[in-house]
């Protein structure tokens, strides 16, 4: 079993935002769509996770035509840019929502879905916040409920939008290795965007550098440093392409 | 040593400047908000509260007060809904032909009053467009409760999608969508987080709907044909009233829809005191 995307076209007016995108991945993989803005990597996760459609093109997921199923029957776990959260409820609220909306056949119990509520804040580690707003929280704070409310559903993939954009420095290194853990530990078939190489050569165990709606290559992190494809991913890597030299241990560093 | 002049922090103005700006505004409130309501009250028992009380009382003023309610009653549900689902289209959704529909729901404050009045009557009068058919049905709408009703539906119409509208399109469609990723149906969407984002928003151009709604004069007037206790409003009846020298009954009807307009003003603000740290949350990000 695979996530197989196979050519996906998808155009918003005269721009054409996917030209035929494919590519597959085994289960569990971590992959990261790697890019700059407009090079449609967006758009690609946005189709995957139904909150857009595609022109043309199919996705094999699951043993589900993935492309047919409405976006709520997915159970894509998506989480967005800007999180998203629901201002309005608490953060246990937020984690719940998606069991406390599921048709009465199969919601679980209050008390269920306390505990499940329970067991997610702890696994992002914000227990004993379930009663703030997410507006009383730190924008790393929010991320993590936002992936708590993403999990409750019990999805079948992760999508992530930019998950660190919008967040400082060290924080966004702290979250990247934590994620990192979660993602082994949970196995979960992993999709995320970002524009920034560094990102998407740490996190990712498949790397897809896209440009102007296409794939330019689909590698591990280790073979895009090594063998780029193309002369753009070869220059958009360029800048971490290569470790740094370790320091001689006789130099006095200067800075 | 005193210093000869008292620092002033950057952002502050002179005290004279502040004083006068002040004084201009409690002015300006007191001349044109206070004085008038103030003169509706006293006006209205000037002959004594038995004189007012009797005014509320008589039949054709009782009569005016049901009608107006029920109008308003009926108008201001429909625009609560009509305006949701405008705003929600608007907001939600990329369609050809959008400003259009918008500058389409401004066109009832653009219009003057009498002149939508004179539509009503011009397609729903026994000599309109649709005249004969109304009349080989049997159907009354000019000079009934229907003409009132839809007149003021009109006159009222932009109250709650003028309030929606940019608070909708400022929220975006990102908890639209996340509901959606997390198996909402389209109404869960709606009542768990489109609704609760929008609901003081909604409430307050429901309040304003339902002030106008009552205090509609101007279409109303040319739709209902004045006949005293049968399709006279509130505002109508004052007016006849007035007219007729009743000045005191002409200022206890008056108080009395000003008193339902304080009453929606005083609910508001009831209801924000009560929710403050909710709309707190919900408004700071």
């Amino acid at each position: 079993m695979s996530l197989l995307i196979e050519k996906v076209q998808k155009r918003f007016g005269d721009f054409e935002a996917l030209r035929g995108v494919s590519l597959e991945v085994p289960d569990g993989a971590f992959l990261a769509l790697l890019g700059p803005s407009g090079s449609g990597k967006t758009t690609l996760l946005r189709i995957l996770g139904g909150l857009e459609h595609a022109d043309l093109g199919h996705v094999a997921f699951a043993g589900l035509d993935w492309l047919t199923l409405p976006a709520r029957d997915r159970r894509a776990g998506f989480v967005f840019q800007q999180y998203a959260l629901f201002k309005h409820m608490t953060v246990a609220k937020n984690i719940a929502f998606g069991l406390e909306v599921r048709p009465s056949r199969n919601r679980p119990t209050r008390a269920e879905i306390k505990r499940r509520v329970e067991e997610l804040l702890s696994l992002v580690q914000l227990e004993g916040l379930g009663k703030r707003y997410p507006s009383q929280l730190s924008g790393g704070q929010r991320q993590r409920v936002a992936l708590a409310r993403a999990l409750a559903i019990e999805p079948r993939m992760l999508l992530l939008d930019e998950p660190f954009g919008a967040l400082d420095a060290k924080v966004r290194k702290e979250l990247r290795g934590w994620l990192l853990a979660l993602h082994k530990r949970l196995g979960l078939t992993t999709v995320f965007v970002t524009h920034d190489q560094e990102e998407a050569l740490e996190l990712g165990d498949l790397v897809a550098v896209m440009n102007e709606g296409r794939i330019e290559q689909i590698a591990s992190p280790a073979v895009l440093r090594s063998k780029p494809a193309t002369p753009f991913v070869a220059e958009f890597l360029e800048s971490v392409a290569q470790p740094p030299p370790p320091r001689p241990s006789n130099v006095v560093a200067l800075h | 040593m005193k210093p000869l002049f008292r620092p002033r922090g950057p952002t502050k103005d002179h005290p004279l400047l502040r004083w006068s700006l002040t004084l201009v505004a409690l002015g300006f409130i007191g001349l044109f908000l206070v004085l008038p309501l103030a003169t509706v009250f006293t006006e209205a028992l000037g002959e004594g509260w038995q004189v007012a009380l009797d005014a509320i009382k008589d039949p054709e003023a009782q009569s005016a007060i049901r009608l107006t309610l029920l109008a308003a009653g009926i108008a201001v549900p429909l625009n609560a809904v009509f305006g949701i689902a405008a705003s929600w289209a608007v907001a939600k959704f990329d369609f050809w032909g959008k400003g259009f529909l918008v500058t389409l729901i401004d066109l009832p404050f653009s219009v003057s009053p009498v002149v939508s009045g004179l539509v009503y009557v011009l397609l729903f009068g026994l000599q309109g467009w649709f005249g004969d058919y109304l009349r080989a049905h049997d159907i009354k709408i000019i000079f009934a409760l229907p003409g009132i009703v839809l007149a003021t539906i009109f006159v009222t119409f932009p109250f709650v999608a003028r309030e929606l509208i940019p608070l909708m399109v400022d929220q975006g469609r990102d908890e639209e969508e996340a509901a959606v990723s997390l198996g909402a149906g389209g109404f869960a969407t709606f009542w768990r987080v489109t609704l609760p984002n929008i609901k003081w928003g909604l409430l307050y151009g429901v309040l304003l709907c339902n002030a106008r709604a009552m205090g509609e004069f101007g279409a109303v007037s040319v739709v209902s044909g004045h006949i005293r206790g049968l399709t006279d409003t509130m505002p109508l009846q004052i007016e006849a009233l007035y007219n007729d020298y009743h000045y005191s009954a002409a200022f206890a009807v008056a108080t009395l829809l000003a008193l339902l307009a304080l009453v929606t003003l005083a609910l508001k603000s009831i209801l924000e005191w009560r929710f403050a740290d909710e709309i707190a949350a919900v408004h700071h990000r």
